[in-house]
């Protein structure tokens, strides 16, 4: 069909190859990109009385993002994502280490136990640990049988419960990205510096550490950044008591109904999320090298 | 400590790495507790007979029989795995022939290509949720199936695209070459000999396609109507009202889905790996 295709030096796209590629570029464009410049549109407009969008273009909203109720959310929302992400990284440490450093078999054995947590969903998860916290649950069931208390703690709707909900949901995907990482680790290196007088703990700090950091700043972003957004967490966990960035942008689009308002919350929401991913991702790519 | 005998301190630390070893293998333990204990909770009390979780009044099926007769969650598994199905054979078929592409031929914006295509992988699911929805809208699309499925694919092909990507990094060139100089057309060569080697990656990546679809809670929220409603969906609107020991039941199940699709696609890769 195409005489030419026998010399294999160009493989430069032609015609052909961009029409195949086509419907992927399309799809691209149609679903990611245009949806994500109707956002930034919405963001800048109002709305009237009914909730319709009017296309009257106004800084409003943004100012609105800037005010104190909405910063202050924005903050807890890192601030949780934070506390989950440094909670993920000093438990699931020591387990993606320990299991890179077991034989073969045993190795495969503990990976799969990780990811049958990995792969469950985590709504299947976090209703768990509503039957265990709530009022008349598990624990307080069990505290009050054995009178350790006379009351049920309040533990469900509080921050730790949050914690505790986003921690559980996210733990797997810190372990898997640093267990890949110890995996590589080339023992020789840590015994030099054991050899060279360097005691554990300097050794974990100025060896180890630094070569897992690319499987840390894998986990802590795919911890962190989704973290930030989560509603349905902490809507379960957290009832309407914690507030989270990602609650009221589902707020603002299916109760307050205020869609330009819900753009510009996602608007800044998506260049926090830029930004730290670019900060994570540039620190990785430094340490690589 | 400088002037012990040599010997001495390699005993020191050999017991010093035997007790961190033993602190890891204890720690890892304590993980793995915390991970499986509320699961475990959570299966055992599915077969509670009290409609409250704490009291064990003793072992009945009854909440695995209500779920088989509750028709608002039936109707969500059935709209799940059509909208599952559907999405993963879109996935595979963007996925596949967009990695095959952009391996094989050299596009001008290549790099942007591969930064279009890891948006939807990395952002966050609520930004690709309300973003739709108002593109939906705006193209006054009415939400429901279609509008699940393009958004589900959205969000699933660029993960088939990297499976299949990574195992076109390990496959041998000749092959085509061969194909074509035994007179193949390209596309034979693609269709006979690249997609049969590709075969693992693209099941593995369908694998994802499809569970990652049958989890989604997030985008799905915002892309649905209430008749194409999804088990997550549903599982999330029960789970806010309360507890409700149907939710431990269908939890029970989608547990051992998990496991069993886990040991299935492992022992599928085999399978597939072996007529490939």
């Amino acid at each position: 069909m195409r005489p030419t295709s026998r010399s294999f030096s160009s493989r430069r796209a032609g015609l052909r190859a961009w029409l195949l590629l086509l419907p992927m570029l399309v799809w691209l464009a149609a679903f990611v990109v245009v949806p994500m410049g109707i956002l930034l549109v919405y963001s800048f407009c109002q709305r009237d009385d009914l909730g319709r969008v009017v296309f009257v273009f106004s800084w409003e909203n943004y100012a609105r993002v800037f005010d104190p109720t909405y910063l202050a959310i924005f903050g807890r929302s890192v601030a949780y994502a934070a506390v989950t992400t440094v909670i993920c990284v000093a438990a699931g440490y020591p387990v993606g280490y320990y299991i890179a450093r077991r034989s073969e078999k045993r190795r495969n054995q503990l990976l799969l136990l990780v990811m049958i947590p990995f792969w469950t969903s985590f709504l299947v998860r976090t209703y768990a640990w509503i039957t265990i916290l709530k009022n008349d649950g598990l624990l307080n069931g069990m505290l009050q049988y054995t009178k350790l208390i006379s009351a049920p703690l309040d533990i469900m709707y509080t921050p730790a419960a949050v914690i505790i909900g986003l921690v559980y949901a996210y733990l797997p995907f810190m372990i898997l990205p640093i267990y890949s990482s110890a995996e590589k680790l080339d023992n020789a290196l840590v015994e030099a510096a054991y050899d060279l007088g360097a005691g554990p703990v300097r050794s974990f700090a100025e060896v180890i550490v630094p070569l897992t950091w690319p499987g840390i700043a894998a986990g802590m972003l795919l911890v962190f950044v989704p973290a930030i957004g989560m509603f349905a967490i902490t809507d379960l966990m957290g009832g309407a008591r914690v507030p989270m960035i990602g609650n009221v942008i589902q707020n603002q689009f299916f109760q307050a109904r205020n869609w330009p308002f819900g753009a510009a919350l996602g608007v800044v929401f998506t260049l926090l999320f830029a930004v730290s991913y670019a900060l994570l991702q540039r620190r990785r790519v430094w340490e690589e090298e | 400590m400088a002037n012990a005998p040599t010997s001495s301190r390699f005993f020191a630390r050999i017991t010093a790495l035997k007790l961190l070893n033993a602190f890891l293998g204890a720690w890892t333990l304590a993980v793995f507790a915390f991970l499986y204990v509320p699961i475990a909770v959570l299966v055992v009390y599915s077969f509670n007979e009290s409609r409250l979780n704490i009291i064990w009044q003793g072992f009945t099926t009854r909440w695995y029989t209500e779920l088989l007769h509750n028709a608002p969650l039936l109707t969500a598994l059935k709209n799940s795995l059509l909208i599952a199905v559907f999405t993963t054979f879109f996935a595979i078929v963007l996925g596949t022939a967009g990695a095959w592409l952009l391996y094989r031929y050299q596009f001008r914006a290549t790099r942007l290509i591969h930064a279009l295509v890891s948006i939807p992988m990395i952002m966050p699911e609520i930004i690709i949720g309300i973003s739709l929805l108002i593109f939906f809208t705006t193209v006054s699309l009415s939400l429901g199936f279609t509008t699940v499925v393009i958004s589900h694919v959205t969000f699933c092909f660029p993960f088939v695209l990297v499976a299949v990507q990574a195992r076109l990094q390990g496959l041998d060139p000749s092959l085509e070459e061969a194909a074509l100089d035994l007179g193949a057309t390209p596309f034979q060569a693609f269709w006979r000999i690249i997609v049969p080697n590709l075969r693992p990656a693209i099941v593995s990546g369908g694998l994802m396609a499809f569970t990652l679809s049958m989890d989604e809670l997030i985008v799905t929220f915002f892309t649905t109507s209430a008749k194409s409603a999804t088990l997550p969906i549903r599982v999330f609107g029960m789970a806010k009202i309360g507890l409700n020991p149907m939710l431990n039941a269908l939890s029970a199940v989608l547990i051992l889905a998990t496991i069993a699709s886990m040991l299935f696609s492992g022992n599928l890769k085999k399978l597939v790996m072996k007529s490939a």
